[in-house]
Protein backbone atom coordinates (compact mmCIF):
# COMPACT_ATOMS: atom_id res chain seq x y z
CA UNK A 1 0.00 0.00 0.00
CA UNK A 2 1.37 3.39 -0.96
CA UNK A 3 1.60 5.82 1.94
CA UNK A 4 2.74 8.72 -0.19
CA UNK A 5 1.34 9.86 -3.51
CA UNK A 6 3.04 8.49 -6.61
CA UNK A 7 3.05 10.21 -10.01
CA UNK A 8 0.07 9.78 -12.33
CA UNK A 9 2.22 7.53 -14.54
CA UNK A 10 1.78 4.92 -11.79
CA UNK A 11 5.36 4.88 -10.53
CA UNK A 12 8.41 7.12 -10.23
CA UNK A 13 10.33 4.91 -12.63
CA UNK A 14 7.71 5.20 -15.35
CA UNK A 15 8.11 8.99 -15.27
CA UNK A 16 11.37 8.26 -17.08
CA UNK A 17 10.33 5.79 -19.79
CA UNK A 18 13.84 5.53 -21.27
CA UNK A 19 14.94 3.72 -18.12
CA UNK A 20 12.44 0.90 -18.56
CA UNK A 21 11.45 -1.38 -15.72
CA UNK A 22 13.40 -4.52 -16.69
CA UNK A 23 16.04 -6.19 -14.51
CA UNK A 24 19.42 -4.42 -14.66
CA UNK A 25 22.81 -5.89 -15.54
CA UNK A 26 25.65 -5.34 -13.07
CA UNK A 27 28.34 -6.28 -15.59
CA UNK A 28 29.39 -2.62 -15.32
CA UNK A 29 30.65 -3.31 -11.79
CA UNK A 30 32.69 -6.46 -12.42
CA UNK A 31 34.38 -5.92 -15.80
CA UNK A 32 37.94 -4.50 -15.64
CA UNK A 33 37.83 -3.30 -19.26
CA UNK A 34 34.60 -1.48 -18.59
CA UNK A 35 36.22 0.21 -15.62
CA UNK A 36 39.16 1.36 -17.76
CA UNK A 37 36.69 3.00 -20.11
CA UNK A 38 34.82 4.62 -17.22
CA UNK A 39 38.03 6.46 -16.38
CA UNK A 40 37.93 8.11 -19.80
CA UNK A 41 34.20 8.37 -20.41
CA UNK A 42 33.08 9.44 -16.96
CA UNK A 43 35.92 10.75 -14.82
CA UNK A 44 37.91 12.61 -17.47
CA UNK A 45 34.81 14.31 -18.89
CA UNK A 46 32.59 15.25 -15.93
CA UNK A 47 32.93 18.12 -13.52
CA UNK A 48 34.21 16.60 -10.26
CA UNK A 49 33.94 18.17 -6.83
CA UNK A 50 37.23 18.20 -4.91
CA UNK A 51 36.27 20.10 -1.80
CA UNK A 52 35.22 23.49 -0.54
CA UNK A 53 36.66 26.99 -0.59
CA UNK A 54 37.02 26.94 3.21
CA UNK A 55 39.90 24.48 2.70
CA UNK A 56 41.82 27.35 1.06
CA UNK A 57 41.44 30.16 3.58
CA UNK A 58 44.29 32.46 2.44
CA UNK A 59 46.61 33.31 -0.41
CA UNK A 60 49.00 30.41 -0.90
CA UNK A 61 46.69 27.82 0.72
CA UNK A 62 46.77 24.63 -1.32
CA UNK A 63 45.87 20.97 -1.22
CA UNK A 64 46.62 18.09 -3.55
CA UNK A 65 44.19 15.39 -4.65
CA UNK A 66 45.16 11.97 -5.91
CA UNK A 67 42.70 11.13 -8.67
CA UNK A 68 43.35 7.47 -9.39
CA UNK A 69 40.18 7.38 -11.45
CA UNK A 70 41.77 9.73 -13.95
CA UNK A 71 45.34 8.61 -13.26
CA UNK A 72 46.56 12.00 -12.16
CA UNK A 73 47.28 14.15 -9.14
CA UNK A 74 46.13 17.76 -8.90
CA UNK A 75 47.20 20.84 -6.98
CA UNK A 76 44.39 23.19 -5.98
CA UNK A 77 45.75 26.55 -4.85
CA UNK A 78 44.57 30.03 -3.96
CA UNK A 79 46.76 32.50 -5.84
CA UNK A 80 48.22 35.84 -4.77
CA UNK A 81 45.27 37.35 -6.66
CA UNK A 82 42.85 35.28 -4.46
CA UNK A 83 41.78 33.26 -7.50
CA UNK A 84 41.50 29.48 -6.97
CA UNK A 85 43.21 27.42 -9.67
CA UNK A 86 43.94 23.76 -10.36
CA UNK A 87 47.03 22.29 -11.98
CA UNK A 88 48.30 18.83 -12.73
CA UNK A 89 50.81 18.05 -9.99
CA UNK A 90 53.74 17.55 -12.35
CA UNK A 91 57.00 19.45 -12.83
CA UNK A 92 57.50 20.52 -16.44
CA UNK A 93 61.19 19.61 -16.38
CA UNK A 94 61.25 15.82 -16.13
CA UNK A 95 57.88 14.86 -14.77
CA UNK A 96 58.47 14.61 -11.05
CA UNK A 97 55.44 15.03 -8.84
CA UNK A 98 55.67 18.62 -7.63
CA UNK A 99 53.83 18.92 -4.29
CA UNK A 100 54.16 16.07 -1.81
CA UNK A 101 55.73 15.41 1.58
CA UNK A 102 57.61 12.22 2.46
CA UNK A 103 55.25 9.86 0.61
CA UNK A 104 54.61 10.68 -3.04
CA UNK A 105 51.23 8.93 -3.04
CA UNK A 106 49.85 10.71 -0.01
CA UNK A 107 47.86 13.89 -0.34
CA UNK A 108 49.44 17.10 0.85
CA UNK A 109 48.10 20.42 2.07
CA UNK A 110 49.34 23.62 3.59
CA UNK A 111 50.31 27.16 2.75
CA UNK A 112 53.24 28.20 0.59
CA UNK A 113 54.63 31.11 -1.44
CA UNK A 114 55.65 28.99 -4.39
CA UNK A 115 56.05 25.36 -5.44
CA UNK A 116 59.60 24.06 -5.73
CA UNK A 117 60.42 20.71 -7.29
CA UNK A 118 62.38 18.40 -5.01
CA UNK A 119 64.34 16.99 -7.96
CA UNK A 120 66.16 19.90 -9.65
CA UNK A 121 64.71 22.88 -7.87
CA UNK A 122 62.49 24.36 -10.59
CA UNK A 123 60.04 26.79 -9.03
CA UNK A 124 56.51 27.86 -9.91
CA UNK A 125 54.48 30.72 -8.50
CA UNK A 126 50.97 30.37 -7.07
CA UNK A 127 49.49 31.14 -10.47
CA UNK A 128 51.43 28.28 -12.06
CA UNK A 129 54.09 30.31 -13.90
CA UNK A 130 57.61 28.88 -14.03
CA UNK A 131 59.76 31.45 -12.18
CA UNK A 132 63.12 29.77 -11.64
CA UNK A 133 65.23 27.22 -13.49
CA UNK A 134 68.36 25.89 -11.83
CA UNK A 135 71.37 26.61 -14.11
CA UNK A 136 69.07 28.10 -16.68
CA UNK A 137 72.03 28.88 -18.99
CA UNK A 138 72.65 25.14 -19.52
CA UNK A 139 69.33 24.77 -21.37
CA UNK A 140 68.73 25.31 -25.06
CA UNK A 141 66.43 28.19 -26.04
CA UNK A 142 64.30 27.63 -22.96
CA UNK A 143 61.54 30.21 -22.62
CA UNK A 144 60.16 29.94 -19.09
CA UNK A 145 56.77 31.25 -20.18
CA UNK A 146 56.33 28.04 -22.21
CA UNK A 147 56.76 25.83 -19.15
CA UNK A 148 54.10 26.85 -16.66
CA UNK A 149 52.14 24.19 -14.78
CA UNK A 150 49.47 22.41 -16.82
CA UNK A 151 46.16 24.00 -15.85
CA UNK A 152 42.91 22.17 -15.23
CA UNK A 153 39.47 23.74 -15.71
CA UNK A 154 38.11 24.83 -12.34
CA UNK A 155 34.95 26.57 -11.24
CA UNK A 156 33.15 27.12 -7.95
CA UNK A 157 29.46 26.77 -7.12
CA UNK A 158 28.19 27.76 -3.65
CA UNK A 159 31.68 27.24 -2.23
CA UNK A 160 32.11 23.78 -3.80
CA UNK A 161 35.26 23.53 -5.94
CA UNK A 162 34.82 21.54 -9.15
CA UNK A 163 37.40 20.59 -11.77
CA UNK A 164 37.05 19.16 -15.24
CA UNK A 165 39.94 17.23 -16.78
CA UNK A 166 38.75 17.53 -20.38
CA UNK A 167 40.78 19.76 -22.73
CA UNK A 168 37.54 21.64 -23.31
CA UNK A 169 34.61 20.74 -21.02
CA UNK A 170 31.44 19.93 -22.89
CA UNK A 171 29.65 22.62 -20.88
CA UNK A 172 30.40 25.16 -18.14
CA UNK A 173 29.93 24.01 -14.52
CA UNK A 174 26.70 25.92 -14.05
CA UNK A 175 25.12 24.32 -17.09
CA UNK A 176 26.47 20.91 -16.03
CA UNK A 177 24.80 21.27 -12.61
CA UNK A 178 21.58 22.58 -14.16
CA UNK A 179 18.40 22.61 -12.10
CA UNK A 180 20.09 20.91 -9.14
CA UNK A 181 22.18 24.05 -8.61
CA UNK A 182 19.29 26.39 -9.29
CA UNK A 183 17.22 24.60 -6.67
CA UNK A 184 19.94 24.83 -4.02
CA UNK A 185 21.28 28.33 -4.69
CA UNK A 186 21.37 30.30 -1.46
CA UNK A 187 21.43 27.41 1.01
CA UNK A 188 23.81 28.56 3.79
CA UNK A 189 26.54 25.99 3.05
CA UNK A 190 29.14 28.67 3.83
CA UNK A 191 27.81 29.02 7.39
CA UNK A 192 28.09 25.31 8.11
CA UNK A 193 31.82 24.77 8.22
CA UNK A 194 32.38 22.67 11.34
CA UNK A 195 33.45 19.49 9.60
CA UNK A 196 33.82 15.83 10.59
CA UNK A 197 35.67 13.98 7.84
CA UNK A 198 35.71 10.19 7.38
CA UNK A 199 37.58 8.14 4.81
CA UNK A 200 37.24 4.44 4.11
CA UNK A 201 38.81 2.09 1.62
CA UNK A 202 35.91 -0.06 0.39
CA UNK A 203 36.33 -3.32 -1.51
CA UNK A 204 33.52 -2.69 -3.96
CA UNK A 205 32.92 -0.95 -7.26
CA UNK A 206 32.27 2.76 -6.71
CA UNK A 207 28.75 2.55 -8.12
CA UNK A 208 27.68 -0.01 -5.53
CA UNK A 209 28.12 2.44 -2.66
CA UNK A 210 26.27 5.14 -4.58
CA UNK A 211 23.51 2.57 -5.09
CA UNK A 212 23.41 1.93 -1.35
CA UNK A 213 22.90 5.57 -0.48
CA UNK A 214 20.65 6.39 -3.44
CA UNK A 215 17.87 4.20 -2.03
CA UNK A 216 16.52 3.91 1.49
CA UNK A 217 14.58 0.71 0.73
CA UNK A 218 17.39 -1.03 2.67
CA UNK A 219 17.19 1.18 5.74
CA UNK A 220 14.41 -0.48 7.80
CA UNK A 221 16.08 -3.88 7.29
CA UNK A 222 19.88 -3.48 7.29
CA UNK A 223 19.76 -0.88 10.05
CA UNK A 224 16.86 -2.42 11.97
CA UNK A 225 18.67 -2.75 15.29
CA UNK A 226 19.72 0.90 15.28
CA UNK A 227 16.19 1.74 16.42
CA UNK A 228 14.47 0.81 19.66
CA UNK A 229 12.72 -2.56 19.25
CA UNK A 230 9.13 -1.40 18.90
CA UNK A 231 10.05 1.32 16.45
CA UNK A 232 12.22 -1.10 14.44
CA UNK A 233 9.45 -3.62 13.87
CA UNK A 234 7.09 -0.82 12.90
CA UNK A 235 9.60 0.55 10.39
CA UNK A 236 10.24 -2.89 8.90
CA UNK A 237 6.51 -3.52 8.59
CA UNK A 238 5.87 -0.24 6.79
CA UNK A 239 9.03 -0.38 4.68
CA UNK A 240 10.36 2.71 2.98
CA UNK A 241 8.72 5.06 0.53
CA UNK A 242 10.28 8.33 -0.53
CA UNK A 243 8.31 11.55 -0.64
CA UNK A 244 9.64 12.44 -4.05
CA UNK A 245 12.16 11.50 -6.73
CA UNK A 246 13.40 13.68 -9.51
CA UNK A 247 15.99 13.43 -12.25
CA UNK A 248 16.99 16.92 -13.32
CA UNK A 249 16.92 16.32 -17.03
CA UNK A 250 18.76 17.03 -19.25
CA UNK A 251 21.50 16.60 -16.63
CA UNK A 252 22.18 13.28 -14.91
CA UNK A 253 21.79 14.67 -11.40
CA UNK A 254 18.88 13.63 -9.24
CA UNK A 255 17.30 13.77 -5.79
CA UNK A 256 15.48 11.48 -3.41
CA UNK A 257 13.43 13.30 -0.80
CA UNK A 258 12.51 11.49 2.41
CA UNK A 259 10.43 11.91 5.50
CA UNK A 260 11.63 11.36 9.02
CA UNK A 261 13.80 12.91 11.62
CA UNK A 262 11.27 13.43 14.37
CA UNK A 263 13.09 16.43 15.84
CA UNK A 264 12.05 16.25 18.58
CA UNK A 265 10.14 12.94 18.44
CA UNK A 266 6.44 12.94 19.22
CA UNK A 267 7.00 10.10 21.68
CA UNK A 268 10.32 10.01 23.60
CA UNK A 269 10.14 6.22 23.93
CA UNK A 270 10.63 5.99 20.13
CA UNK A 271 14.29 6.93 20.47
CA UNK A 272 17.21 5.69 22.54
CA UNK A 273 17.81 7.12 26.05
CA UNK A 274 20.98 8.98 25.06
CA UNK A 275 19.16 10.66 22.18
CA UNK A 276 16.61 12.09 24.61
CA UNK A 277 19.28 13.53 26.87
CA UNK A 278 21.50 14.93 24.11
CA UNK A 279 18.55 15.97 21.89
CA UNK A 280 20.29 14.53 18.86
CA UNK A 281 20.50 11.44 16.68
CA UNK A 282 20.91 10.25 13.11
CA UNK A 283 19.10 13.33 11.78
CA UNK A 284 21.41 15.58 13.77
CA UNK A 285 20.86 17.86 16.75
CA UNK A 286 17.12 18.45 17.23
CA UNK A 287 17.58 22.16 17.83
CA UNK A 288 18.32 24.20 14.74
CA UNK A 289 21.58 26.17 14.80
CA UNK A 290 21.19 29.68 16.14
CA UNK A 291 22.09 32.57 13.90
CA UNK A 292 21.50 30.80 10.59
CA UNK A 293 18.34 31.73 8.77
CA UNK A 294 16.57 28.55 7.69
CA UNK A 295 13.07 30.06 7.67
CA UNK A 296 12.90 30.12 3.88
CA UNK A 297 14.53 27.21 2.13
CA UNK A 298 15.69 27.16 -1.51
CA UNK A 299 13.00 25.88 -3.87
CA UNK A 300 14.87 22.63 -4.55
CA UNK A 301 14.55 21.47 -0.95
CA UNK A 302 11.55 19.45 0.20
CA UNK A 303 10.26 19.24 -3.38
CA UNK A 304 7.05 17.49 -2.29
CA UNK A 305 6.45 20.27 0.25
CA UNK A 306 5.59 17.61 2.79
CA UNK A 307 5.20 18.45 6.48
CA UNK A 308 7.07 15.25 7.47
CA UNK A 309 10.08 16.13 5.30
CA UNK A 310 13.36 15.05 6.87
CA UNK A 311 16.13 14.94 4.29
CA UNK A 312 17.00 15.39 0.63
CA UNK A 313 19.81 13.42 -0.93
CA UNK A 314 21.12 15.12 -4.06
CA UNK A 315 23.09 12.85 -6.37
CA UNK A 316 25.64 15.02 -8.17
CA UNK A 317 26.69 12.88 -11.10
CA UNK A 318 29.02 11.10 -11.29
CA UNK A 319 30.40 10.59 -7.78
CA UNK A 320 29.15 13.10 -5.23
CA UNK A 321 26.17 13.32 -2.91
CA UNK A 322 24.98 16.39 -1.02
CA UNK A 323 22.54 15.35 1.67
CA UNK A 324 20.68 18.13 3.46
CA UNK A 325 18.89 17.41 6.74
CA UNK A 326 15.82 19.29 7.89
CA UNK A 327 17.32 20.23 11.30
CA UNK A 328 19.92 22.41 9.59
CA UNK A 329 23.12 20.67 8.56
CA UNK A 330 24.40 18.74 5.58
CA UNK A 331 26.85 16.05 4.59
CA UNK A 332 28.68 15.11 1.43
CA UNK A 333 29.78 11.74 0.08
CA UNK A 334 32.41 11.18 -2.57
CA UNK A 335 33.18 7.87 -4.22
CA UNK A 336 36.62 7.73 -5.86
CA UNK A 337 37.34 4.53 -7.73
CA UNK A 338 40.84 3.11 -7.34
CA UNK A 339 40.20 -0.18 -9.17
CA UNK A 340 37.29 -2.05 -10.73
CA UNK A 341 36.40 -3.46 -7.31
CA UNK A 342 37.78 -0.83 -4.90
CA UNK A 343 37.10 2.76 -4.09
CA UNK A 344 37.92 5.41 -1.58
CA UNK A 345 34.77 6.58 0.17
CA UNK A 346 34.82 10.00 1.79
CA UNK A 347 32.10 11.43 4.02
CA UNK A 348 32.07 14.91 5.50
CA UNK A 349 29.48 16.13 7.99
CA UNK A 350 29.09 19.90 8.05
CA UNK A 351 27.46 21.62 11.01
CA UNK A 352 27.22 25.19 12.19
CA UNK A 353 30.07 26.04 14.54
CA UNK A 354 28.87 25.01 18.03
CA UNK A 355 28.58 27.92 20.44
CA UNK A 356 29.14 25.91 23.60
CA UNK A 357 30.38 22.52 24.70
CA UNK A 358 26.85 21.12 25.01
CA UNK A 359 26.18 21.75 21.32
CA UNK A 360 29.47 20.03 20.51
CA UNK A 361 28.44 16.96 22.54
CA UNK A 362 25.07 16.83 20.74
CA UNK A 363 26.90 16.89 17.40
CA UNK A 364 29.13 14.05 18.58
CA UNK A 365 26.07 11.80 18.92
CA UNK A 366 25.02 12.62 15.35
CA UNK A 367 28.53 11.90 14.07
CA UNK A 368 28.92 8.63 15.97
CA UNK A 369 25.45 7.48 14.88
CA UNK A 370 26.38 8.24 11.29
CA UNK A 371 29.45 6.04 11.59
CA UNK A 372 27.48 3.12 13.06
CA UNK A 373 25.21 3.16 10.01
CA UNK A 374 28.04 3.60 7.53
CA UNK A 375 29.96 0.62 8.93
CA UNK A 376 26.99 -1.62 8.20
CA UNK A 377 26.57 -0.16 4.71
CA UNK A 378 30.26 -0.49 3.82
CA UNK A 379 30.60 -4.07 4.97
CA UNK A 380 27.54 -5.18 3.00
CA UNK A 381 29.07 -3.79 -0.18
CA UNK A 382 32.10 -6.06 -0.03
CA UNK A 383 29.74 -9.03 0.28
CA UNK A 384 27.83 -7.80 -2.77
CA UNK A 385 30.95 -7.23 -4.86
CA UNK A 386 32.35 -10.73 -4.35
CA UNK A 387 29.05 -12.37 -5.26
CA UNK A 388 28.52 -10.17 -8.31
CA UNK A 389 32.00 -11.23 -9.45
CA UNK A 390 30.96 -14.86 -9.15
CA UNK A 391 28.84 -14.21 -12.25
CA UNK A 392 26.22 -16.67 -11.02
CA UNK A 393 23.49 -14.06 -11.42
CA UNK A 394 23.87 -11.29 -13.98
CA UNK A 395 20.63 -9.30 -13.90
CA UNK A 396 18.78 -7.92 -10.94
CA UNK A 397 15.24 -6.61 -10.52
CA UNK A 398 15.05 -3.08 -9.15
CA UNK A 399 11.94 -1.68 -7.51
CA UNK A 400 10.42 1.77 -7.83
CA UNK A 401 12.29 2.96 -4.70
CA UNK A 402 15.52 2.06 -6.51
CA UNK A 403 14.88 4.46 -9.37
CA UNK A 404 18.13 6.35 -8.81
CA UNK A 405 20.10 3.08 -8.81
CA UNK A 406 18.60 2.22 -12.19
CA UNK A 407 19.30 5.76 -13.39
CA UNK A 408 22.97 5.74 -12.31
CA UNK A 409 23.80 2.50 -14.10
CA UNK A 410 21.87 3.63 -17.16
CA UNK A 411 23.77 6.93 -17.30
CA UNK A 412 27.20 5.36 -16.89
CA UNK A 413 26.32 2.71 -19.48
CA UNK A 414 25.29 5.39 -21.98
CA UNK A 415 28.43 7.47 -21.38
CA UNK A 416 30.77 4.52 -21.74
CA UNK A 417 28.96 3.23 -24.84
CA UNK A 418 29.10 6.71 -26.41
CA UNK A 419 32.80 6.92 -25.62
CA UNK A 420 33.41 3.50 -27.13
CA UNK A 421 31.49 4.44 -30.28
CA UNK A 422 33.53 7.63 -30.66
CA UNK A 423 36.75 5.72 -30.11
CA UNK A 424 35.78 3.10 -32.70
CA UNK A 425 35.07 5.84 -35.23
CA UNK A 426 38.40 7.48 -34.42
CA UNK A 427 40.19 4.17 -34.94
CA UNK A 428 38.30 3.54 -38.17
CA UNK A 429 39.30 6.87 -39.67
CA UNK A 430 42.87 6.26 -38.54
CA UNK A 431 43.11 9.05 -35.99
CA UNK B 1 45.18 18.24 40.35
CA UNK B 2 41.75 17.04 39.31
CA UNK B 3 40.94 15.79 35.85
CA UNK B 4 37.30 16.89 35.75
CA UNK B 5 35.35 19.91 37.00
CA UNK B 6 34.81 19.45 40.75
CA UNK B 7 31.08 18.70 40.38
CA UNK B 8 32.02 15.61 38.41
CA UNK B 9 34.77 14.23 40.63
CA UNK B 10 32.69 11.04 41.05
CA UNK B 11 33.36 10.22 37.37
CA UNK B 12 37.13 10.28 37.71
CA UNK B 13 37.10 6.53 38.33
CA UNK B 14 36.46 6.34 34.57
CA UNK B 15 39.52 8.45 33.74
CA UNK B 16 40.64 5.78 31.25
CA UNK B 17 37.67 6.84 29.07
CA UNK B 18 38.98 10.42 28.84
CA UNK B 19 40.37 10.07 25.33
CA UNK B 20 40.93 13.03 23.01
CA UNK B 21 40.46 11.30 19.62
CA UNK B 22 37.61 9.33 18.11
CA UNK B 23 40.13 6.72 17.06
CA UNK B 24 41.12 6.07 20.68
CA UNK B 25 37.52 6.09 21.90
CA UNK B 26 36.43 3.60 19.26
CA UNK B 27 39.42 1.36 19.99
CA UNK B 28 38.64 1.50 23.72
CA UNK B 29 35.07 0.45 23.01
CA UNK B 30 36.16 -2.51 20.86
CA UNK B 31 38.70 -3.50 23.51
CA UNK B 32 36.20 -3.42 26.40
CA UNK B 33 33.88 -6.10 27.68
CA UNK B 34 30.14 -5.49 27.85
CA UNK B 35 30.40 -5.61 31.66
CA UNK B 36 32.98 -2.81 31.63
CA UNK B 37 30.88 -0.66 29.35
CA UNK B 38 27.70 -1.36 31.25
CA UNK B 39 29.38 -0.24 34.47
CA UNK B 40 30.64 2.96 32.81
CA UNK B 41 27.21 3.62 31.33
CA UNK B 42 25.31 2.87 34.54
CA UNK B 43 27.36 5.43 36.44
CA UNK B 44 27.91 8.09 33.79
CA UNK B 45 24.59 8.10 31.95
CA UNK B 46 22.54 9.30 34.97
CA UNK B 47 25.03 12.19 35.18
CA UNK B 48 24.69 13.17 31.52
CA UNK B 49 21.97 15.77 32.08
CA UNK B 50 24.18 17.47 34.65
CA UNK B 51 27.13 17.27 32.25
CA UNK B 52 25.05 18.94 29.54
CA UNK B 53 23.81 21.65 31.92
CA UNK B 54 27.43 22.41 32.82
CA UNK B 55 28.60 22.18 29.19
CA UNK B 56 26.02 24.79 28.17
CA UNK B 57 27.90 27.28 30.31
CA UNK B 58 31.21 26.59 28.54
CA UNK B 59 31.53 28.71 25.40
CA UNK B 60 33.67 27.37 22.57
CA UNK B 61 34.84 28.95 19.34
CA UNK B 62 37.42 31.48 18.23
CA UNK B 63 37.76 33.62 21.34
CA UNK B 64 37.00 30.96 23.95
CA UNK B 65 39.60 29.16 26.04
CA UNK B 66 38.34 25.80 27.28
CA UNK B 67 39.91 24.58 30.53
CA UNK B 68 41.55 21.15 30.64
CA UNK B 69 38.88 19.97 33.09
CA UNK B 70 36.03 20.97 30.76
CA UNK B 71 37.84 19.49 27.79
CA UNK B 72 38.24 16.20 29.66
CA UNK B 73 34.56 16.26 30.59
CA UNK B 74 33.68 16.60 26.91
CA UNK B 75 35.98 13.68 26.01
CA UNK B 76 34.33 11.59 28.70
CA UNK B 77 30.89 12.50 27.31
CA UNK B 78 32.08 11.56 23.79
CA UNK B 79 33.18 8.17 25.16
CA UNK B 80 29.78 7.72 26.78
CA UNK B 81 28.20 8.39 23.38
CA UNK B 82 30.42 5.73 21.85
CA UNK B 83 29.71 3.21 24.62
CA UNK B 84 25.97 3.89 24.50
CA UNK B 85 25.65 2.00 21.20
CA UNK B 86 26.83 -1.36 22.56
CA UNK B 87 24.81 -0.81 25.75
CA UNK B 88 21.58 0.63 24.36
CA UNK B 89 21.45 -1.09 20.98
CA UNK B 90 23.90 -3.84 20.09
CA UNK B 91 24.54 -5.89 23.27
CA UNK B 92 28.05 -6.38 21.89
CA UNK B 93 31.02 -4.00 21.48
CA UNK B 94 31.15 -3.86 17.68
CA UNK B 95 28.47 -2.85 15.22
CA UNK B 96 26.66 -6.02 14.04
CA UNK B 97 27.52 -7.07 10.48
CA UNK B 98 30.35 -4.57 10.31
CA UNK B 99 33.06 -7.28 10.28
CA UNK B 100 36.43 -5.93 9.26
CA UNK B 101 35.02 -2.69 7.88
CA UNK B 102 36.77 0.42 9.19
CA UNK B 103 35.59 3.98 8.90
CA UNK B 104 38.08 6.26 10.60
CA UNK B 105 37.31 9.87 11.39
CA UNK B 106 40.41 11.39 9.79
CA UNK B 107 39.66 14.98 10.72
CA UNK B 108 37.84 15.84 13.91
CA UNK B 109 36.74 19.43 14.51
CA UNK B 110 38.51 20.98 17.46
CA UNK B 111 37.17 23.21 20.22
Amino acid sequence: MAHFTKPAEGSWTELYPHLGTAPVSYQDSIDPEWFEDEREAVFKRSWLNLGRVEQLPRKGSYFTRELDAARTSLIIVRGADDEIRAFHNICRHRGNKLAWTDYPNEEDKGTCRQFACKYHGWRYDLEGELTFVQQEGEFFDLDKSDYGLVPVHLDVWEGFIFVNLADEPEQPLREFLGDLATGLDGYPFGEMTYCYEYVADVGANWKLFIDAFAEFYHAPILHMRQSVAEEASKLAGVGFEALHYEIYEPTAHSVVSSWGGMSPPADPSMVKPIENVLRSGLFGPWDKPEGIDLSTLPAGLNPAEHRAWGTDSFQVYPNMVILIWEPGWYLTYHYWPTAMNRHRFEARLYFAEPKNLAERISQELAAVTFKEFALQDGNTLEATQTMLESGVVREFPLCDQELLVRHLHHTVREQVNDYRAERDVAVAVGR
Amino acid sequence: MSLLPSDFADLEVFADWILPTEDERYAKRLGSTMAEMQSFYDTAFPRLEAIMAHAETVPIGDAAVVSDEDRNLAYLAFSLVTASFPVEAWKQPHVPDSGAAAFPLVSEPGF
